[in-house]
């Protein structure tokens, strides 16, 4: 907390603030030889129903920065408030979703019981959260397959349930780390478009991680470009692309932003050999 | 689809997966006659299977009498051995302490020497009752379930755990929805081991002594007498209710676990 005073003061968190992260470091092995500073004053507000990616090279403690709005982790210093409250409450009231890469569905568990497991932990009806969770795996156009294993489905398919499964008790908030990180190109791509499809329909926020800079843009309302060691805030790209389909991936707003975003992380990069994936 | 295809190929399979190795054990039955009489082996150095047959059935009631109690100390043993096995290793999961304390006991109890127990257990508890035989056991079958289902507990999957902690889950959801899940296996795993464990340890505890109605006993007494053929009859018998409970165990798992199957073949 020593360096906090040296910071801008954040705007205190209100009704439309989804997100406010104030003076946040995150030192991880405090004291021990293997010390690293993953993360340093990071200042980052979410306004309610907004696209936010984070974007970075490895090490820039993008993910570590996802966590702690989840309160996987604590930070070693500052704070990180969810929805008006501190994440640690926000977790326990379920105001976020989560997605990882790996999509870590239940194998003992059908298509459509994966997606009731948060509602069963919430004490739902049996007949309520059966009718909720296909209600989601129609959001995600899967309910057709709702009585199928996980492994059965590939893995595009799996990590719609996995988003379903986020989305099943309607939380305000969406969590995703490089949820789409394992998929091919084609798949990745048709993804990004059902993600913001569901994100309209539903009128959530979501916080994204992620290594591509095309992904970033084509999602996002801003782009945060952070810088690693120790992790950084470097620059908070706006992106103003309209209305998102496939044909904006062609047009020269989509290529202007994506130069935004690539020139911030060359920026960066000076001093850094590591490079971004450019997909 | 997959479950139509499944479902029509799965009789051939099943036919396929049956008829070699009933196939070789016939052969080996028939070469096994041939051999003891082309080459005269004489007949307490290995009896011809047409003899064993016979001495079984000549023998029916008082070895299926004999049967009866072996296989009974044998699945009462296995049933106290595999809870107490779970239950410990649940017990070991959920607290570091717990696990100090009875992770060397495990350990000691393992390392037994069971052939020096067993007589010990016959004047602890009377060599004329079940118990001390049951005692050898459970003993014997208690390590490797405990062993197995605590390294299951400790399986889940990094991100499932993140994922629970993400939906506000409390320890004993995470235990009951992903680790005693992810734990089935290994528990399966190590019930085929217990099974077959089971039925060798309740017949070494029948050989020091006690009611004459045990495989152990019957099987001593006629090597004893050089009545090999009734020996290897109730050895056969004691493979019969071995291989009995493993089919039990194996019958058991895919009730348990209708979704390892399907993933087996998926994944082949």
């Amino acid at each position: 907390m020593t360096t906090s005073a040296a910071r801008p003061a954040t705007p205190a968190p209100t009704a439309a603030t989804a997100v406010a992260i104030a003076a946040v470091d995150k030192v991880f092995n405090v004291g021990k030889p293997n010390q690293v500073e993953a993360l340093l004053g990071i200042d980052l507000s979410i306004a309610t129903g907004e696209f936010v990616s984070l974007i970075g090279p490895s090490g820039c403690g993008k993910s570590t920065l996802l966590r702690l709005v989840a309160d996987l982790t604590d930070p070693t210093a500052g704070s990180v408030v969810v929805n008006g409250k501190p994440a640690a409450q926000a977790r326990r009231d379920r105001d976020y979703g989560m997605a990882f890469q790996h999509a870590g569905l239940f194998d003992w568990r059908t298509v459509v019981r994966n997606v009731e497991l948060p509602l069963e932990l919430e004490g739902w009806s049996k007949a309520r959260r059966r009718e909720q969770a296909i209600k989601m795996l129609e959001l995600v156009k899967l309910a057709d397959f709702a009585e199928h294993r996980p492994f059965e489905l590939s893995g595009g398919m799996q990590q719609r349930v996995a988003i379903a499964r986020a989305l099943s008790f309607e939380p305000s908030l969406l969590l995703m780390d490089e949820p789409f990180g394992a998929l091919d190109e084609m798949t990745r791509e048709h993804m990004q478009t059902e993600l913001l499809r569901i994100c309209a329909q539903t009128a959530t926020t979501v916080v994204f991680v992620t290594h591509s800079i095309p992904e970033a843009v084509y999602l996002s309302d801003r782009v945060v470009v952070m810088s690693p060691r120790p992790g950084r805030v470097a620059e908070v790209i706006t992106v103003k692309l309209g209305h998102r389909d496939d044909d904006i991936r062609e047009a020269s707003v989509f290529y202007d932003a994506i130069t935004a975003v690539r020139d911030a992380l060359r920026g960066i990069e000076r001093g850094s050999p590591r490079g971004v994936d450019d997909r | 689809m997959t479950v139509l295809s499944a479902r029509w190929s799965a009789a051939p399979r099943r036919v396929a997966v049956i008829v070699p190795p009933v196939a070789v054990g016939i052969a080996f039955l028939v070469l096994w006659e041939l051999a003891v009489t082309v080459f005269d082996i004489s007949a307490f150095l290995l009896p011809k299977p047409s003899a064993i047959w016979s001495a079984l059935l000549d023998q029916w009631s008082i070895i299926m009498e004999a049967a009866r109690s072996t296989a009974s100390n044998a699945i009462t043993g296995l049933v106290i051995g595999v809870v107490l096995g779970v239950f410990a290793a649940l017990l070991t999961s959920r607290s570091r302490s717990a696990r100090e304390i009875v992770t060397p006991i495990a350990a000691g109890i393992a390392a037994m020497p069971i052939i020096a127990l067993a007589p010990v257990f016959n004047v602890w508890f009377g060599i004329t009752t079940s118990t001390a035989k049951q005692l050898v056991v459970t003993i014997v079958v208690f390590m490797p379930v405990f062993v197995n289902v605590s390294k299951g507990l400790a399986q889940a999957e990094a991100t499932q755990l993140e994922l629970m902690r993400s939906f506000a889950a409390s320890p004993a959801a995470v235990m009951r929805k992903v680790r005693i899940p992810t734990a089935l296996p290994y528990l399966f795993s190590a019930l085929r081991l217990a099974a077959s464990l089971s039925i060798i340890a309740a017949i070494v505890a029948e050989y020091f002594g006690g009611r004459r109605d045990a495989l152990g006993v019957y099987i001593q007494q006629a090597a004893g007498l050089t009545r090999y053929d009734q020996a290897w009859a109730g050895v056969l018998v004691a493979c019969v209710i071995g291989i009995s409970l493993f089919v039990v165990v194996l019958i058991a798992e895919r009730v348990a676990m209708p979704w390892a199957g399907s993933q087996r073949q998926q994944r082949s």
